[in-house]
C-alpha cells in the first residue's frame, strides 16, 4: 500500500497541466482505479483483515483526493500568476475624460447672498425686468422731471404707433421689487430681491446689464441702526472677516431718507485690496430708511410702519472677493473665465458647510 | 462742483484744518472726490541764499555756488543762467522729492564737483510753466520753509482745490456758501455775512422788460439793471485765480463776473451788451422754429414751448439755459445789461435735454438756485461791476414776482430718533435745522428759500441726521419676525432654478450669464425681434431687443469660444426670456448646449461627436432633479430653428411640453457663426405641475421575491416608425406583470430591405403572485407581439 501511495503522490507532484491531474485521478480513485479496485477487495477479506486494511486504504483514498485538489490549485494560480504578468498596462495613460461642469459666479455669490439674509429671516423676491416707469420711478419718488432719471441711463422699451403710455423700461435697480412685494404682501416684511438691472454704460467697471440685490425691511420701529447692524452682519458671513467695520455717510436717493452711502472698512497693501482690516474705506451700497412715499405707493400706512432699504451691486462684491478685475468679463462666457472663476456643482453655500470655497 | 479752501473761507470762519473741513464734507453728504493741494508737494523746499556763484572750471554753463540755507553754508551746482551771488533761492536739500522732475534730490557730483542740492525754478515744483530760471524771491528768510511764504505772500499759488459730488437734491451746495452753511451747522466755524448794501440807480432803465402772461409758470421773475460807462477787460487777477483753480477759462471781467456768482451763490446770471440790443426783451414761449446762435457759436432751432428772451430783432437768449452770440458782452462793451431771473426746473431741463446744451446755469437753473435772492444777487453783481469796471447803475427793472415757496413741516424729535436709531436730543435737532437756515416756529419749522428739496417731515429727518453725523451710528441687532429656526424661503420655482443650475454643472456644463439683449438678426432666427421687445435707445446695435430664448446667447458665447480654440464645449444657462414687452412677459428658461466632441481625442477612443440623445439624456437628468414626472411623451413639432427630423418636445400631453432636445437648424448654426455639430435642450421649469403631496412620507416600498424573467423580442417595422411607439404598445400587453420595456438595438436597412428598420426590446416580467411558467410567458409574448403588430405594423423578426 505504501508503493501505491508513493507512487500516485509522486505522480500528483510531477503533474504538469489540469488534464494530466484528471487521468490520474481517473486512473487512482476513479470507479476502476487501482485504489477503488482494491477497496472492492475488501469484501473478500477476514473480519480481522478488513479491520486494519479498511481505514488505511480510505487513509490513502483521502490522501490522493487531498493531493489531487492541491495541486490543481497549484497549476490554476501558476496559470493566473502567468497571465497577470502578461497584463501589464501602462497605467500612467490619462484616464478617460470627464466634463467638469461650472457654476457662475453670480449665480454662487446670490446663493451666499441669500443663505445668510434667510438666516436673518429674509425670504427671497423677485420681479419682472421689463417694468413699467411707475414702478421704477414715480412710486420710489423719482417724478418725471428729476435729474435722478437722467443720470440713472436708462434703457426704454420701444413704445408702438398711437400707444400713448410712458415707455416701460429696463428696470434701472431692483426696488422697484420693494413696491410690488409690499402691495402684494403688506407690512411687516422682510425680503431681499437679487436680480438683473440695466443702465447704458459701458467700461471697466459698468456693463449695460448688471445684478443688483435689493434688501427691505419693513416694521413698527426699525430704525438706521438695525441697518447698520444688519450690514455688518452680512459682511462679516460673506467676507468671512469678524468685526468687520462699516462707515454710513449722508447721502442723497429719492427713494430713502435719510440715505447714506455705507463703506466697509478695508486696506491697501501692495496694490492689493484687503476687506475688513486697515483704516481705509471702500464705498459698496446705498442705503436708508424707507421714504414715506415710497410707502404709500404700495399702500402701507407711513405712520404705523417704517423701515429701511439697501441696494447692493452682486458682481461688484463678488469681484471684491473673489478677486475678479473686469466686470465685462462676468458675461462674455469665456471658457478659460468661467473654468477659473466658477464653482464646482456641490460647492453649495450654506452657513453650516461653510460659503466660500 | 469745485472750489478753493480760501474761497470757502471767505464764507466760514473757521480754524479747521483741510483735512478736516473734507472729512466733515464727506460725513454731511458732499462727498469730496478730489483734493489737489500744491502744499503737499512743496514739503521740504526752504529758502536759501546765494552768497558766491563761480564758472565750474569744466563747464561754461555751469556755476558752482556757495548757498546759505537752514542747515548752513552748502555747494549746489547750477546750470540756470540768472543764478548769482545776492538772490534768495528756492532750495531742495538732498532726500527732497522734485515733482516737476519726478526725482529725489541726492548729493551727486557734476563734471567732478560736489552738489549738494538744487535751486528750483517753479516749473520743478509744478507751480507754473515758468523754467527761463531759478526762482528769485523778492523776499524770505533764509531756512525759511518754501510752502509757508507761498502761503504769506502768494497764497493763490498754494490754494487747495476741492471737488465734491452734489448729489440732486443739494442745489445750495452748487454755490460755495451754501457748502459753507452745511460746515457751520455741522460746528466747523461761522457764516460770514457777506451781504452788500444796495446800489441806488441814477437814473431810468432803458431796456424794458416783459414777461408774456403764459410764460409766467415758466418764468416767474426776471429782474435786471444797465450799468452804463464801464471798462471791460481781463479780470483782477484774484478773480482769475480763483476761476482758473477750479478750471474755468477767465474770459473778461463782466463775463467772468456772472460765472463767479455762479459757483459763489449757485446765482447764474446773464449779461447782454446793451447796445446791441433792438428795443427791450420780452420772455416768451417759443412758436417753433426760431433760431438763435448761443455763445458756443452753435445756431440753434427751438420747438414750442421752451422759454426764450428776445428783442425786437429776434432770439437773444435761452431761458436758463445759455446767452446768445449777437448781443453777448465783449472786450469792448461800455454798456452791460445784467439779468437775474429765476425759471422754472422742468422747464429749464426739458429744453437743455432737447437742446444738448450742458451750460452751468442749465445744471443750476434745473435743479433749483433760491428764488428769493434773485434781486440780492443782482445787487452783488452791480456792485462788483461798479467796483471793479466804474460806470453807472440805472434803476432796477422787474417783471414778474418771485415765487412763493414758503412752507412749513412739522418737526417730530420723537420720530426722529425711532428712524435713525441715535440719541439726538430735542435742542440739538432745532439747533441744527435753524444753523442750516430752517425757522422754527413751535414744531413748525418754516423751510429755506434755497432749499426745494425738503418736501416734507422726512426731509427734516435727513437733515438733522446727516448733521448729527452718521459716522457715529452704532449698530443694533434686528429680531427676526419670527424666533426660533428659521423656516425655509425658497418658492418651489426658485428651489427648482437651484437644482436645475447644479445639476447642469454635475453634468459638466459650463454656466453663462449673457445678455438679456440680443441683436435683431439673432432674435429673429429665434422667432423674437419684433418691436415690442425692441430697446428705444439700445447701447449698441449688438444689444438692441430682448432675447426671445437662450439659445441663441449660448450659441453666440460657443461661436467665440471656437475662435479661442475651444471646439468642444457645453454650455448652459439659466434665466428670463422675453416673449414681448410688458412687465411679466417674461419666462424662465433652462438652456444646455453642447458643440463639437464629448471630449477630445482620448486613448480609449471614447470622444465622439455629440448628438442629440447626449441632450435628451442631460434634459432627462435635470427635469428629474427638478421634481418632473418620469412619464413624458416625446413628441415632434417644435420650432424651426431646430433640425426638422432631430428634435423632440418632452411632453406631459399634446399642449403640455416641459422642455425640448434636438440638433440646431444647420442654418441657425450658419448665421451665427457656430461649427456643428450642435445639440441642445431647453427646459422651462414653470411649467412643471407642483407636487399634490403635502407631507414628506413616502410610499411603502413593494418589493417582490419571485424571480423577474427577461424575454427579447426583435420587430420589423417601416423606418418612420418611431420606437417609443413599440415600447407602449408592448407594455400595454399586460400592465401588471410587464415591469419594463427597454429598446436595446435599432437596424436599419441591409437585409430588411429599404425603408425598413428593426427594433429589439428587451420586456422585463415581474411575477406578482406566482413564479411564471413557460406557459404563461409564452401567452404573454404572443400577446405582446400582436399588440405591437396592432399598433405598429411591425413583425417579429425571422
Amino acid at each position: 500500500m505504501d508503493d501505491l501511495r508513493i507512487k500516485y503522490l509522486t505522480l500528483i507532484a510531477d503533474a504538469g497541466d489540469e488534464s494530466a491531474i484528471e487521468s490520474l485521478r481517473v486512473q487512482a480513485v476513479g470507479k476502476k482505479g487501482e485504489i477503488s479496485l482494491q477497496m472492492r477487495e475488501l469484501g473478500r477479506m477476514t473480519p480481522e483483515e478488513r479491520q486494519t486494511a479498511g481505514p488505511a486504504l480510505n487513509a490513502l483514498k483521502d490522501e490522493i483526493t487531498s493531493a489531487l485538489v492541491a495541486r490543481k490549485e497549484s497549476l490554476a494560480d501558476a496559470a493566473l500568476d502567468e497571465r497577470l504578468r502578461s497584463e501589464w498596462l501602462d497605467v500612467t495613460l490619462p484616464a478617460r475624460t470627464r466634463r467638469m461642469g461650472t457654476i457662475h459666479p453670480i449665480s454662487q455669490v446670490t446663493e451666499e447672498v441669500t443663505a445668510i439674509f434667510a438666516d436673518m429671516g429674509f425670504a427671497v423676491a423677485e420681479g419682472p425686468q421689463v417694468d413699467t416707469d411707475w414702478y421704477n420711478f414715480d412710486a420710489l419718488n423719482i417724478p418725471g422731471h428729476h435729474p435722478a432719471r437722467a443720470e440713472m441711463d436708462t434703457f426704454y422699451m420701444h413704445r408702438a404707433e398711437g400707444d400713448n403710455r410712458p415707455p416701460h423700461v429696463l428696470r434701472t435697480h431692483t426696488s422697484p421689487v420693494q413696491i410690488r412685494h409690499m402691495e402684494k404682501h403688506g407690512a411687516p416684511c422682510r425680503i431681499i430681491a437679487p436680480g438683473r438691472v440695466y443702465r447704458a454704460d459701458y467700461d471697466q467697471t459698468h456693463t449695460p446689464m448688471f445684478n443688483q440685490f435689493e434688501g427691505l425691511a419693513i416694521d413698527r420701529d426699525i430704525s438706521m441702526a438695525n441697518l447698520k447692524w444688519v450690514l455688518e452682519e452680512f459682511f462679516a458671513a460673506f467676507f468671512e472677516v469678524d468685526g468687520i467695520k462699516t462707515r454710513f455717510r449722508a447721502s442723497h436717493f429719492p427713494f430713502t431718507e435719510p440715505s447714506a452711502e455705507v463703506d466697509i472698512q478695508c486696506s491697501w497693501v501692495d496694490g492689493q485690496l484687503k476687506i475688513g482690516e486697515g483704516d481705509g474705506w471702500l464705498e459698496v451700497l446705498g442705503s436708508g430708511m424707507v421714504h414715506p412715499h415710497v410707502l404709500r405707493s404700495a399702500n402701507v400706512d407711513p405712520d404705523q410702519w417704517q423701515g429701511f432699504a439697501f441696494g447692493m451691486g452682486i458682481d461688484r462684491i463678488a469681484m471684491l472677493k473673489y478677486g475678479m478685475p473686469d466686470l465685462r468679463a462676468f458675461f462674455d462666457s469665456d471658457l478659460r473665465w468661467l473654468r477659473h472663476y466658477g464653482f464646482a456643482s456641490l460647492d453649495v453655500p450654506t452657513l453650516h458647510g461653510g460659503l466660500s470655497r | 462742483m469745485k472750489f478753493t479752501f480760501s474761497w470757502l473761507r471767505d464764507h466760514l470762519e473757521t480754524t479747521a484744518s483741510l483735512d478736516e473741513i473734507t472729512e466733515a464734507l464727506t460725513d454731511l453728504g458732499l462727498e469730496v472726490e478730489g483734493v489737489e493741494n500744491p502744499l503737499a508737494k512743496l514739503s521740504g523746499f526752504t529758502i536759501g541764499k546765494v552768497l558766491a556763484a563761480e564758472k565750474h572750471p569744466d563747464a561754461d554753463k555751469l556755476r558752482v555756488c556757495k548757498v546759505a540755507t537752514g542747515q548752513g553754508e552748502t555747494q549746489i551746482i547750477c546750470g540756470a543762467p540768472n543764478a548769482r551771488a545776492g538772490i534768495t533761492v528756492v532750495v531742495a536739500s538732498p532726500g527732497t522729492y522734485v515733482p516737476g522732475i519726478d526725482t529725489t534730490i541726492g548729493v551727486g557730483k557734476i563734471r567732478g564737483i560736489d552738489s549738494f542740492g538744487m535751486m528750483c525754478s517753479e516749473r520743478e515744483m509744478e507751480l507754473s510753466e515758468e523754467h527761463e530760471g531759478i526762482i528769485e524771491l523778492p523776499s524770505g528768510e533764509v531756512g525759511q520753509t518754501f510752502a509757508d511764504w507761498l502761503a504769506q505772500n502768494d497764497p493763490s499759488k498754494v490754494d487747495p482745490v476741492i471737488e465734491i459730488a452734489i448729489t440732486p437734491n443739494r442745489p445750495d451746495a452748487l454755490g460755495v456758501r451754501g457748502i459753507a452753511r452745511d460746515l457751520a451747522a455741522r460746528g466747523l466755524g461761522t457764516l460770514k455775512p457777506r451781504d452788500v448794501d444796495a446800489v441806488p440807480g441814477s437814473f431810468a432803465c432803458p431796456v424794458a422788460v416783459t414777461i408774456d402772461a403764459d410764460t409766467l409758470d415758466a418764468a416767474p421773475v426776471f429782474y435786471g439793471r444797465l450799468v452804463r460807462g464801464v471798462k471791460n477787460g481781463p479780470s483782477p487777477q484774484w478773480l482769475q485765480d480763483r476761476l482758473r483753480a477750479i478750471g474755468l477759462r477767465p474770459i473778461s471781467f463782466l463775463v467772468d463776473v456772472t460765472n463767479f456768482f455762479t459757483y459763489d451763490r449757485n446765482r447764474p446770471l446773464h449779461v447782454f451788451d446793451a447796445d446791441k440790443l433792438t428795443g427791450g426783451l420780452r420772455i416768451h414761449r417759443a412758436k417753433g422754429g426760431e433760431t438763435m446762435m448761443g455763445l458756443d457759436e452753435k445756431t440753434y432751432t427751438f420747438d414750442p414751448d421752451m422759454t426764450l428772451i428776445s428783442d425786437d430783432a429776434g432770439v437773444q437768449s435761452v431761458a436758463g439755459v445759455m446767452g446768445g452770440l449777437p448781443t453777448g458782452v465783449t472786450a469792448d462793451t461800455t454798456s452791460v445789461f445784467i439779468e437775474a431771473a429765476y425759471f422754472d426746473r422742468v422747464r429749464t431741463a426739458y429744453t437743455g435735454r432737447a437742446l444738448r446744451i450742458n451750460s452751468d446755469a442749465r445744471y443750476r437753473f434745473e435743479r433749483g438756485i433760491d428764488p428769493d435772492w434773485t434781486p440780492v444777487g443782482l445787487e452783488h453783481a452791480t456792485r462788483m461791476i461798479l467796483d471793479v469796471a466804474g460806470g453807472e447803475a440805472s434803476e432796477v427793472v422787474v417783471a414778474g414776482q418771485i415765487p412763493d415757496t414758503r412752507r412749513a413741516y412739522r418737526l417730530d424729535p420723537a420720530r426722529v430718533i425711532s428712524l435713525v436709531g441715535m440719541d439726538i436730543p430735542e435742542a440739538d435737532q432745532r439747533e441744527t435745522l435753524t444753523r442750516l437756515g430752517f425757522a422754527l416756529d413751535g414744531d413748525m419749522a418754516q423751510v429755506p428759500s434755497w432749499r426745494p428739496d425738503i418736501m416734507g417731515e422726512a426731509d427734516l429727518v435727513e437733515e438733522v441726521a446727516r448733521i448729527a453725523s452718521l459716522t457715529r451710528l452704532q449698530g443694533k441687532p434686528m429680531p427676526r419676525l419670527q424666533t426660533g429656526v428659521p423656516k425655509p424661503i425658497l418658492s418651489p420655482l426658485q428651489r427648482r432654478e437651484q437644482a436645475g443650475r447644479r445639476t447642469a454643472a454635475a453634468l459638466g456644463y459650463n454656466e453663462c450669464v449673457t445678455y438679456s439683449f440680443i441683436d435683431k438678426t439673432a432674435a429673429n432666427l429665434f422667432g423674437g425681434g419684433d418691436d415690442a421687445t425692441m430697446l428705444a435707445n439700445p447701447i449698441s446695435a449688438d444689444l438692441s431687443h430682448l432675447r426671445p430664448a437662450l439659445l441663441p446667447g449660448l450659441l453666440r458665447a460657443a461661436a467665440r469660444n471656437q475662435a479661442r480654440g475651444f471646439p468642444d464645449q457645453a454650455l448652459f444657462e439659466i434665466g428670463a426670456v422675453f416673449s414681448g414687452g410688458e412687465p411679466g412677459e417674461q419666462q424662465l428658461q433652462i438652456c444646455g448646449l453642447l458643440v463639437g466632441r464629448t471630449g477630445p481625442k482620448d486613448v480609449q477612443g471614447s470622444s465622439r461627436a455629440v448628438d442629440l440623445f447626449d441632450a435628451r439624456a442631460d434634459a432627462d437628468a435635470i427635469l428629474a432633479a427638478i421634481g418632473a414626472p418620469a412619464k413624458v411623451q416625446i413628441l415632434r413639432g417644435g420650432d424651426a430653428w431646430w433640425h426638422p427630423g432631430r428634435h423632440g418636445r418632452i411632453c406631459l400631453g399634446p399642449k403640455k411640453a416641459l422642455g425640448i432636445f434636438g440638433e440646431v437648424h444647420p442654418k441657425v448654426l450658419k448665421a451665427l457663426d457656430v461649427k456643428g455639430p450642435a445639440v441642445a435642450f431647453t427646459i422651462w421649469p414653470a411649467e412643471i405641475p407642483l407636487p399634490r403631496k403635502t407631507g414628506s412620507t413616502r410610499p411603502a416600498l413593494a418589493l417582490n421575491d419571485l424571480q423577474a424573467v427577461e424575454r427579447d423580442f426583435a420587430f420589423v417595422v417601416d423606418a418612420q416608425v418611431e420606437a417609443l411607439n413599440l415600447v407602449n404598445a408592448a407594455g400595454g400587453a399586460d400592465k401588471a406583470l410587464i415591469a419594463e420595456v427597454r429598446v436595446f438595438d435599432e437596424f436599419i436597412g441591409g437585409s430588411l430591405g429599404e425603408g425598413k428598420k428593426s427594433i429589439a426590446l428587451t420586456v422585463r416580467l415581474q411575477p406578482v403572485e406566482a413564479t411564471l411558467k413557460e406557459k404563461d410567458i409564452e401567452a404573454i409574448s404572443a400577446k405582446i407581439v400582436e399588440k405591437v403588430q396592432k399598433a405598429t405594423g411591425g413583425v417579429l423578426r425571422g
